[in-house]
């Protein structure tokens, strides 16, 4: 999997309130949730983010409610994938869950900056910033969750795995 | 192999003999949980993947408790999509309307969770049933549709931490001090991936109301689960309520811990956290100069009957300050219900508060409590994030019952001993 993009870059505890505010969990309308992704953090983020961009926020990104609105928002609004020092733990395993490719690196974290370009590729673990010419490396995601992205999410997962009636 | 109890159930629920932490298991579930927000993804990826039958229609919960009575249209078609769901499904445990509930107060009073279960909810309080010594864990739609589907779900096992709270509690200090004080020490990703085990001679003599308002907080430690070692104080809670036979598990004296953090209690007065994140916590004597618009008493947190009974000792006969709003919310009708058979209710209302019936209303910014620009709330919630409650220039302070029933009639943050 190889992502480029331009990066927003936000900060520490990005709580999923941030990410999608409950006013808006009276819809799961996926196209609905975009046009308010970040919107509590910041007021005209869906009116500016690009199909592609990259979110970049320091520790414990997506912490708070379980809301899979919050990654299905940011996938909607056409973010490319998410790179933290580290995700709260239901937004983890939502990501993978749906499709949402997050990256966690400290040193991608803490230097890249706001409007950078960077480019990921995800089977070497390698962040490449583009615009300071930098490399970063990504942890590794574990051998269970490659499963999950190969077979396109949970779902398509359990499909192969197990009966359903 | 000596194990922690989240090992334990974990081990038990996915066929191992031992677990360790960092092993991925998949694991039988014994309840799946989702509300009015979650559950519509998890109905529609149930139906996208062609999913015809729950695999079990006794062991789903689907609880509309976040906008109900439904606010809005939008949210009325969300709330019939369980209904319809659940309907056709012909699920046992779904809520509706009458019977409705904190969905996170709900199943523990009604005996769905026994200690030893393995319990999935899209929601991510469900960890409150941690104290009743079953391993809970908040997940997303997509995880509730898989298990609602096959009866599993995948984890990898946590490290354990194991908090002991010993010495005396101070006065008007309550559970809900002893966690907000832990997450002010350990900060909102102290325990990050880990199970938190609450465990000393503290939490043995705290009631069940009062445990599960611990647990119920594990999540804003960034904790997966937060658990207590069933007791004689959690078998006198079940019998009689269990739908279901319960399993005790319970710690081995040398299980491995990733850390042990010990608190004594009696240096710990009524905490008070302040915006916009659990972690920023001070004394409320500190806090005397903020103050107050709204104070809201209730929820999966402190929605139970030992808080209203704080609440009410402290409304009984006085009046809540003329500049606030004090809002009452049960978590369940048979709260509701006992409320009204001990006078509470007439205690709040003659006091100038108000009384709801129970919905997460307000603690989510979801309707009949919103808070404007500036203004200032004071909650026995568990979050106070950036509009957690309405306008983003507005604030959230968490607290304790007592500490919120005191704050309505200060008008500002105060503790109980300031009252005349
Ligand atoms: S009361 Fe608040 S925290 Fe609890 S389930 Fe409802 S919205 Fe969530």
């Amino acid at each position: 999997m190889n992502l480029k993009g331009k990066v927003w870059k936000f900060g520490n505890d990005i709580d999923t309130d941030l990410i999608i505010p409950a006013r808006y969990l009276n819809t799961s309308d996926p196209e609905e949730l975009a046009k308010h992704c970040m919107e509590d953090a910041d007021r005209t983020f869906a009116g500016k983010v690009g199909k592609g961009d990259i979110i970049t926020a320091g520790k414990n990104f997506g912490c708070g409610s379980s809301r899979e609105h919050a990654p299905v928002a940011i996938k909607a609004a056409g973010v490319s994938c998410v790179i933290a020092k580290d995700f709260a733990r239901i937004f983890y395993r939502n990501s993978f869950n749906i499709g949402l490719p997050i990256f966690e690196s400290e040193e991608a974290s803490l230097k890249i900056e706001q409007g950078d370009t960077v480019e990921i590729d995800a089977d070497k673990g390698v962040i490449t910033n583009v615009t300071k010419k930098e490399t970063y490396r990504v942890k590794p995601i574990p051998p269970f969750m490659q499963e999950l992205v190969a077979a396109g999410g949970l779902i398509n997962y359990g499909k192969k795995k197990f009966k359903i009636k | 192999m000596p194990m922690t109890i989240a090992e334990k159930i974990l081990a038990a629920k996915s066929g191992n003999k031992h677990v360790e932490p960092g092993e991925l298991v998949i694991a039988d579930v014994d309840l799946v949980l989702a509300n009015d927000i979650t559950a519509p993804i998890a109905i529609k990826e149930f139906r996208a993947a062609g999913a015809k039958k729950v695999w079990d229609r006794t062991k789903i919960a689907l609880v509309p408790d976040h906008f109900t009575p439904n606010k809005d249209i939008k949210s009325a078609e969300q709330a019939k999509m369980l209904r319809d769901f659940a309907h056709e499904q012909k699920l046992t445990h779904y809520y509706d309307q009458s019977d409705v509930g904190i969905e996170h107060a709900l199943l523990p009073e009604q005996g769905v969770v026994v200690p030893g279960d393995l319990v999935i909810g899209a929601d991510s309080h469900t960890c409150t049933y941690g104290a009743l010594g079953a391993f809970a864990t908040g997940v997303g739609s997509t995880d509730a549709a898989f298990a609602m589907m096959t009866g599993k779900a995948w984890f990898k096992i946590p490290q354990s931490i194991r908090f002991v709270y010993r010495g005396k509690l101070n006065k008007w200090v309550s559970s809900k001090d002893l966690i907000l004080h832990t997450i002010g020490d350990i900060g909102v990703d102290g325990a990050l991936y880990r199970a938190m085990e609450f465990t000393g001679p503290v939490i043995d003599k705290l009631s069940m109301d009062a445990r599960m308002t611990m647990s119920n907080m594990a999540i804003e430690a960034g904790g997966k689960a937060g658990l207590m070692n069933p007791d004689e104080t959690t078998l006198k809670y079940v019998k009689g309520r269990a739908e279901h036979k319960w399993k005790v598990f319970t710690s081995d004296p040398d299980a491995k811990y990733e850390k042990v953090i010990e608190y004594d209690c009696a240096k710990i007065e009524p905490v008070v956290s302040c915006p916009s994140l659990p972690e920023n916590t001070k004394p409320a004597s500190a806090l005397k100069k903020v103050s107050v618009d709204q104070s809201v008493i209730g929820s999966c947190t402190n929605g139970r009957m030992e808080d209203l009974r704080i609440a009410a000792q402290l409304l009984k006969g006085r009046k809540i300050n003329s500049r606030v709003r004090c809002l009452i919310f049960p978590g369940t009708r048979e709260i509701y219900l006992q409320a009204l058979k001990e006078g509470l209710i007439e205690t709040f209302v003659k006091a100038g508060a108000i009384f709801s019936m129970p919905t997460c209303g307000p603690c989510l910014g979801g309707h009949m409590g919103i808070l404007a620009k500036g203004e200032v709330a004071i909650s026995t919630t568990n979050r106070n994030f950036v509009g957690r409650m309405g306008h983003t220039e507005s604030s959230v302070y968490l607290a304790s019952p007592a500490v919120a029933a005191a704050s309505a009639i200060l008008g500002r943050i105060g503790t109980p001993d300031e009252l005349k």
